[in-house]
């Protein structure tokens, strides 16, 4: 995917919400993530500079958390959790079908920029298992046969 | 109103609001916890609304609606609650609101077909305390959630909420610390250290400043009580910490939430609002002199932030490493500043512990464990969800009474206890009491409560992998023992499950296990033997039967088994042939299929589709 240039507005349009301080990192770059579904270079630079901490500072950040991605994301998110209780009620049956359907590994995004496969740790909804969710709606009691489908539902595609 | 400046106030407030509360009209509870709304509960809700509004039957007059946290029982979402019956529906649809207003709204009559049904029996039980799930609880932790509305924080103080606070300013701060020590309250997040003890440890040094953590990482997968607290009663959490930091005079808190519970930092965001409007937090707090806040700091999804050290270290904006245990946290914590970290269940339950006392709740529970554990009761169960029962309850009566037994009357094998620090416990030991003591000298953990339930279907050998495969992605890779050891001890599980193991690989893992348990920096890589550990101990039979007859007795190792289809079962209805994404399934209409077990991938997706049960794993 091409590199989309941004205004440094919209960083700031985020960082403002915040108090300019160290301790309000990690909350910046997960609201970026969630805007831009990754972490922008460009955003990485100007908080920097807002915050004044140094870029491989931040960059660090990027890589350690799970919830950060510095590479850009599909479209849509489709995450199956992988937590206990839903690999026993079958997770890895539910990934398999999803990696085979999509043509994509896990961690992957399609081709077309449409998707990204990820594998998360307990969602918190144990009682449900096993839990996917597409662009964070929960979706509970999956099957392998039936995935696809309840994704192609919510996406309208 | 605006804030409340004194204890009498606040009294005063309550006995407003009790005047006009009317219990005696029917109240409609909406369970709105993420399961339920996952399974449809805005669309129910909205529903209510709706007819109520239709037949002029006045909201706040005649029938209260109102949405609620989880009542832990999410399998059978959306849960609508009915009082003062007392009545509990599950699985409730939009179409069934109409009537349920008709007949038990106004009518006082029971809908048989929403309410709960014995699974064994199939007798129905309509009234919420008879539910066998809900009658053999206790709820401290839990107490108010299902009852109370999370956004308000009127509902909270009607019912009693911040009594306990208002108990404990008239107290000497020494004085909350005894009464914390005396009520033998451990903490709740995995270790079970005693709360009062790291309280205690904490004022002991000398500084200015002090710290008061919540900790809502909820690393552990399978546990989600921390997320229904958050959720569904977040006053109790920051009532807790309000008298924590009164107790040690501290002036400023954390709340550290796991960014992938929005739904928890909507509700602590807003209950922190509510509470700082009314004068609860922030400045002067009910004009006792004393000021404390909270700031909620958003986790990044990494299970080893919820490590005390990383915890600081990702507060303060950080990359979250563990860092060596030398020095305590209570003494250089967060900044290098004094401070106590201490679990979200913990935390709930500090309010009632104060407010009852600590005799009260040191006559809960057993000798070293005192009180209630919230558990989170799921996999191969009947009823699945969030239990809150007294310390010392056995694996037993907790699957067997409360989680109505084994999913689809399969053999009990074992349960999974405290996450990937903990470890198995076959059901020979089932009559094990469950405290921090028993669980521990078992080879597992109490960890955060979460108990995952194994049938014959599940195998041990697989589980081991699993969980070793979660901590190699979750180590920080900080020292060697954990960053080398782990994916070792992975190769070694995979080799296994491949059926490429030799005699040689058990010896290997319990001398990797030994070198982790040792050498490992923090509890990540120091725990990370016990799911290995406990399961070579309890199921070496299994390990055997991988290892030796190159075999998965469970049928779960891909390498080991094949799929087939029994031809006595099969009814020839071509469902799998059509969905199998290898096209290798054969046969005529009304004839028996077969497998081409060459082209097979093992997906299981045939099994998963007939509905005649008549896809075999050998
Ligand atoms: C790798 C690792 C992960 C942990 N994750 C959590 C967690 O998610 N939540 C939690 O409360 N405690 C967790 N703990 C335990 C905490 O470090 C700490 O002991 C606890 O929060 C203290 O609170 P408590 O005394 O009230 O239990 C974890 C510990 C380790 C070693
Ligand atoms: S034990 Fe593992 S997680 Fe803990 S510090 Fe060492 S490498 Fe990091
Ligand atoms: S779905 Fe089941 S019953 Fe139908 S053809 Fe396949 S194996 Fe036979
Ligand atoms: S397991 Fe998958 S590939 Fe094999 S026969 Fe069944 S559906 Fe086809
Ligand atoms: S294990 Fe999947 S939601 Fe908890
Ligand atoms: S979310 Fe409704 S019972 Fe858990």
């Amino acid at each position: 995917m091409t590199e989309v240039t941004r205004d440094l507005a919209q960083f700031d349009r985020i960082i403002d919400r915040y108090e300019k301080t160290e301790e309000s990192l990690l909350a910046i770059l997960q609201d970026f993530q969630r805007e831009f579904h990754y972490v922008p270079e460009e955003g990485i630079r100007r908080l920097s500079e807002v915050i004044g901490v140094p870029a491989s500072k931040i960059y660090a950040m990027g890589t350690f958390y799970k919830a950060l991605s510095l590479t850009p994301r599909g479209r849509h998110t489709i995450k199956v959790c992988t937590g206990t209780a839903c690999h026993l009620k079958g997770a890895p049956q539910i990934l398999e079908a999803l990696e085979r359907e999509l043509k994509v590994k896990r961690n992957g995004t399609t081709e077309d920029g449409e998707f990204t496969l990820e594998c998360v740790n307990c969602v918190g909804a144990c009682a449900m298992a096993p839990v996917t969710l597409v662009d964070d709606v929960y979706h509970g009691q999956t099957r392998p046969s039936k995935i696809m489908d309840v994704v192609k539902k919510q996406v309208g595609s | 109103m605006g804030a409340i400046k004194s204890v009498e106030q606040l009294e005063a407030y309550r006995r407003e609001l009790a005047a006009a509360a009317r219990p005696e009209l029917p109240t409609v509870l909406v369970c709105f916890g993420t399961g339920c709304q996952a399974n449809g509960a805005r669309p129910v809700a909205e529903a209510f609304m709706d007819v109520i509004k239709e037949q002029g039957l006045e909201i706040d007059v005649n029938v209260g609606i109102k949405t609620t946290g989880c009542h832990g029982y999410c399998e059978n979402g959306p849960l609508v609650a009915l009082r003062p019956q007392d009545i509990l529906y599950l699985k409730v649809k939009p179409e069934d609101v109409p009537e349920i207003v008709e007949e038990t709204v106004k009518g006082g009559r029971v809908v048989e077909r929403l309410v709960y049904r014995d699974k064994a029996t199939g007798e129905a039980v309509a009234r919420y305390s008879e539910i066998p799930f809900y009658r053999h609880q206790q709820r401290i932790a839990l107490r108010h959630i299902g009852t109370i509305d999370p956004a308000s924080i009127d509902d909270y103080i009607l019912a009693g909420g911040y009594a306990g606070l208002t108990k404990a300013l008239a107290m000497k701060p020494d004085d909350i610390i005894s009464e914390v020590e005396r009520s033998g309250l451990r903490g709740r997040g995995g270790g079970g250290f005693p709360a009062g003890t790291k309280w205690r440890s904490c004022v002991a040094v000398e500084s200015d400043v002090r710290y008061v953590l919540c900790n809502g990482d909820e690393g552990d997968p399978g546990a989600f009580m921390d997320r229904s607290i958050m959720e569904g009663d977040p006053h109790s959490v920051i009532e807790g910490m309000i008298i924590g930091a009164y107790a040690l005079g501290s002036h400023q808190g954390y709340i550290y939430v796991r960014d992938e519970y929005p739904l928890a930092i909507r509700n602590l965001t807003a209950a922190l609002e509510a509470a700082r409007e009314k004068g609860l937090l922030g400045e002067d707090i009910l004009g006792s002199g004393f000021s404390f806040d909270i700031k909620i700091s958003r986790g990044g999804g990494a299970f080893v932030c919820g490590e005390s050290s990383a915890l600081m270290r990702s507060v303060a904006g950080e990359v979250g490493e563990p860092r060596a245990k030398y020095i305590r946290s209570v003494e250089r914590g967060l900044y290098d500043k004094p401070t106590v970290l201490n679990n979200v269940e913990t935390w709930a339950n500090v309010p009632e512990i104060i407010l009852k006392g600590a005799d009260w709740y040191a006559s809960i529970g057993t000798e070293g464990s005192k009180g209630t554990k919230v558990f989170s009761l799921v996999g191969k169960v009947n009823n699945t969800g969030l239990v809150e029962v007294p310390m010392g309850i056995s694996i037993r009566e907790l699957v067997e009474n409360i989680g109505g037994g084994i999913l689809g009357g399969k053999e009990f094998k074992a349960v999974q206890t405290g996450g990937p620090s903990g470890g198995c416990i076959p059901e020979r030991l089932a009559d094990l009491p469950i405290d921090f003591d028993s669980l521990t000298e078992a080879g597992s953990m109490m960890g955060s409560g979460g108990i995952i339930v194994m049938d014959e279907d599940t195998c041990m050998v697989d589980v081991a992998r699993y969980f070793t495969g979660f901590l190699v992605e979750e180590s920080c890779g900080k020292c060697t023992p954990c960053r080398d050891g782990l994916p070792r001890m992975l190769d070694l599980l995979t080799e296994i499950t491949e059926g490429c193991g030799g005699e040689e690989h058990l010896a290997m893992l319990e001398g990797l296990c030994d070198l982790l348990t040792w050498g490992a920096l923090c509890g990540l890589g120091t725990s990370a033997a016990n799911p290995v550990l406990s399961t070579i101990k309890y199921f070496r039979d299994e390990y055997e039967a991988h290892i030796r007859d190159k075999r998965c007795p469970a049928g779960v190792c891909k390498a080991l088994i094949t799929y087939h289809i029994d031809p006595e079962a099969c009814t020839g209805c071509r469902l799998c042939a059509k969905n199998c994404p290898q096209e290798c399934i054969t046969g005529k209409r009304k004839e028996p299929h077969t497998i081409d077990a060459d082209k097979c991938i093992k997906c299981g997706v045939c099994k998963d589709v007939c509905t005649f049960d008549a896809v075999r794993i050998s």
